[in-house]
């Protein structure tokens, strides 16, 4: 079954070796990092954590993600969703690498990392995450390749891996709780103590990891001749739209509950990401992300309304636009604004930003890139299966 | 009296070691009852309904007056503490270390901050340091039990377990945890970081977080902490250190007899730091 990864044609080698070209790069700059210790990015004494674990906080979300089409297949019997199910457990699969990887990238003694299971501290957030993380990643793989091995010979799956299967359902939710838990549990970071974070970050989970399948289900359906189907597709137009509107419905709260109150702890973060906030021991205007989470708002809405007239419409090409529009403003939302912001302005009360360096960006599109290569060669595995099995079911 | 307790405790340690059983819960009844006896609520710091203290709890009382007064004097305090525990110089603020350091009112603490401050406060440079909490979140934070709380309450860094993660700073509301960015035992045009070394102190590797251990090292022979020791020199009084648990230590007497405050009181971290205003 594997092997057929091994036959492509000359866009999917391409694609490839681009991929690793970058992660190439990655490991590169990995190893620059390496030699010379964290100082290698733009984190600070007061941004402690960068693009690395905000890459990671949205990552587990693309990955909780995948529950969204997993769901109605196994759970609600629904059909439609047939060829998309085995995608998202494999989505979830790359996206957990992903996590994992940027994880290690941002210890600072990743030689150390074990310590973590040497001396299990159940106090710690991060000691959950490890365990929902793992056992997310096993779940994903466990049922992904014996339901596809299962296809691959022409049979139903065995009963035994339904449990799993269920299990992996609420397993999905627990990763992303978890992931906010990090952050909501710690007194004195007033943006990120919010008993809606994590039903935030499950509703922008739930929005951006069907988007980014939808946008590499339209890719497939143009390179690879692999349609999902039409009425999955309107499905999946109704769970991203409505995640997303619950998203932005979970930010106006936010906003409201910060103004309204007007506690400054519960304003400054929102003031510094979407209108700049003034140092006032040095009177300086601090607003290097107001650009980008204005535009994430406006990308968001706009996204959400083309999102549906593409589905009135019945255009791909618009429904491409809208949904890479929502995954890039929910990418912002979580991937940037979230974890950047949580630091401004410090215990403190000083405002540091944030800029990271090359050899961090260039770590950063290595992991991803790794993702994508792991992404690809499990998509071309679901394809050439799905495809040799349903012709076997034309042909008797 | 505090001496007696610390064999007594000794003792009863050594009997759970030995898996006496039944000696041990009648040990544990008398500690309670030997923690009860010690119970200030006054001197504890002010909250509601604390429960009441056992064992050691170290902290420091800080008379920023008499600092205001002596200009300098804080800076020596720094640099006493940031010479013997090798805290490296870095020629950029963004990899910067410190254990204590000086900020303005408004910024040591910003919920009693208010803007009509007098002169003399908004001119104030106030002490900064690990409040040493009694609730500390950096050490439910930590997944490896790097940092933890000692049997004295001060909050300790294990430089060789920690993995770098970096969730005790996101986690600190003080801002009072460092990293090492790169390394402090490196050099730059020539200039070490660490300008003198001291071999009785370790230096840190790359990719640990550090910060002030209350010189536990120190007290442990009965010592007061370098910081201490240094303010004292010039201007007595302008800290105290002790046992915030014994009623008859001398910071327990300055507690009951000055208003004093804490740094953010209403995050229910309990700091064993208190500043005389």
């Amino acid at each position: 079954m594997v092997d057929k990864i091994l036959k492509g044609n000359g866009l999917y080698w391409g694609w490839l070796t681009l991929l690793l070209m970058i992660m190439g790069a990655g490991a590169v700059a990995y190893l620059v990092q390496f030699n010379y210790g964290l100082g290698a990015t733009g984190m600070s004494r007061d941004v402690t954590w960068g693009i690395y674990i905000s890459q990671f906080t949205f990552l587990v979300g693309v990955a909780a993600g995948g529950l969204m089409l997993v769901l109605p297949y196994y759970l609600h019997d629904y059909k439609s969703f047939g060829r998309i199910t085995l995608l998202g457990e494999f989505m979830a699969i790359a996206a957990v690498a992903m996590c994992l990887m940027f994880i290690i990238a941002d210890l600072g003694q990743p030689m150390r990392a074990m310590n973590v299971i040497l001396h299990p501290s159940p106090n710690s957030m991060l000691f959950y995450d490890m365990i929902v993380l793992n056992g997310y990643l096993f779940l994903n793989v466990l049922c992904g390749f014996v339901v596809l091995s299962s296809e691959y010979r022409g049979i139903k799956y065995p009963n035994w891996v339904k449990p799993f299967i269920y299990l992996s359902i609420p397993w999905a939710v627990s990763i992303h709780t978890v992931t906010a838990f990090l952050y909501c549990g710690l007194p004195g970071r007033h943006f990120w103590l919010t008993a809606v974070l994590a039903p935030r970050f499950l509703a922008s989970a739930f929005a951006a990891g069907p988007a980014l399948l939808m946008v590499i289900a339209l890719i497939m359906k143009r390179t690879a001749n692999f349609d999902v189907g039409q009425t999955a597709k309107d499905k999946l137009v109704t769970i991203i739209g409505y995640a997303a509107i619950i998203n932005f419905f979970l930010l106006g709260c936010e906003v409201f509950v910060g103004y309204y109150s007007n506690i400054p702890g519960h304003m400054h973060t929102l003031d510094y990401l979407f209108f700049g906030l003034v140092d006032h021991s040095t009177g300086v205007m601090h607003n290097n992300l107001v650009p980008f989470m204005r535009a994430s708002v406006a990308m968001g809405i706009v996204g959400i309304g083309m999102l549906f007239l593409a589905r009135k419409q019945k255009s791909d090409a618009m429904l491409a636009t809208s949904c890479i529009l929502i995954f890039v403003a929910f990418w912002i939302d979580k991937g940037l604004g979230l974890v950047l912001g949580g630091f401004v302005p410090s215990p403190m009360e000083h405002v540091v930003e944030y800029v990271p360096t090359v050899v961090e960006l260039t770590v950063t599109a290595g992991v991803w890139s790794t993702g994508f290569f792991i992404l690809t060669l499990l998509y071309k595995l679901v394809v050439a299966v799905k495809r040799d099995s349903e012709a076997t079911l034309k042909i008797s | 009296m505090d001496n007696t307790r610390r064999k007594f405790l000794k003792l009863a340690g050594l009997t759970a070691v030995a898996g006496v059983t039944v000696p041990m819960l009648g040990s544990k009844a008398l500690a309670a009852d030997h923690g009860g006896g010690h119970a200030a609520p006054a001197e504890h710091g002010g909250g509601h309904q604390e429960e009441a203290p056992t064992g050691v709890r170290q902290g420091l009382v800080i008379d920023t007056g008499k600092f205001h007064d002596n200009p300098g004097l804080a800076e020596k305090c720094q640099k006493v503490c940031h010479d013997y525990h090798n805290v490296p110089k870095f020629p950029t603020s963004k990899d910067e270390i410190k254990w204590i350091w000086t900020d303005k009112f408004p910024n040591v603490f910003p919920d009693h901050s208010h803007y009509k401050k007098d002169d003399r406060m908004s001119s104030m440079n106030i002490l900064a340091l690990c409040n040493h909490c009694d609730n500390p979140p950096c050490v439910r934070a930590c997944p490896t039990k790097a940092t933890f709380k000692n049997k004295d309450g001060v909050v300790m860094m294990d430089f060789h377990r920690c993995i770098g993660c970096r969730f005790c700073m996101a986690a600190c509301p003080y801002g009072a945890r460092s990293f090492n960015w790169r390394s402090p035992r490196g050099s730059e045009d020539g200039h070490p970081f660490i300008e003198n070394y001291n071999p009785k102190f370790p230096t840190r590797m790359r990719g640990v977080v550090e910060k002030c251990s209350l010189c536990s090292w120190r007290t442990k022979q009965g010592k007061d902490p370098l910081c201490v020791e240094e303010a004292n020199k010039e201007v007595e009084g302008a800290m105290v250190f002790g046992d915030l648990n014994d009623p008859n230590s001398e910071i327990s007497k300055v507690l009951r007899n000055r208003f004093t405050i804490q740094r953010k009181p209403s995050l229910g971290t309990k700091p064993s730091i208190f500043y005389i205003i």
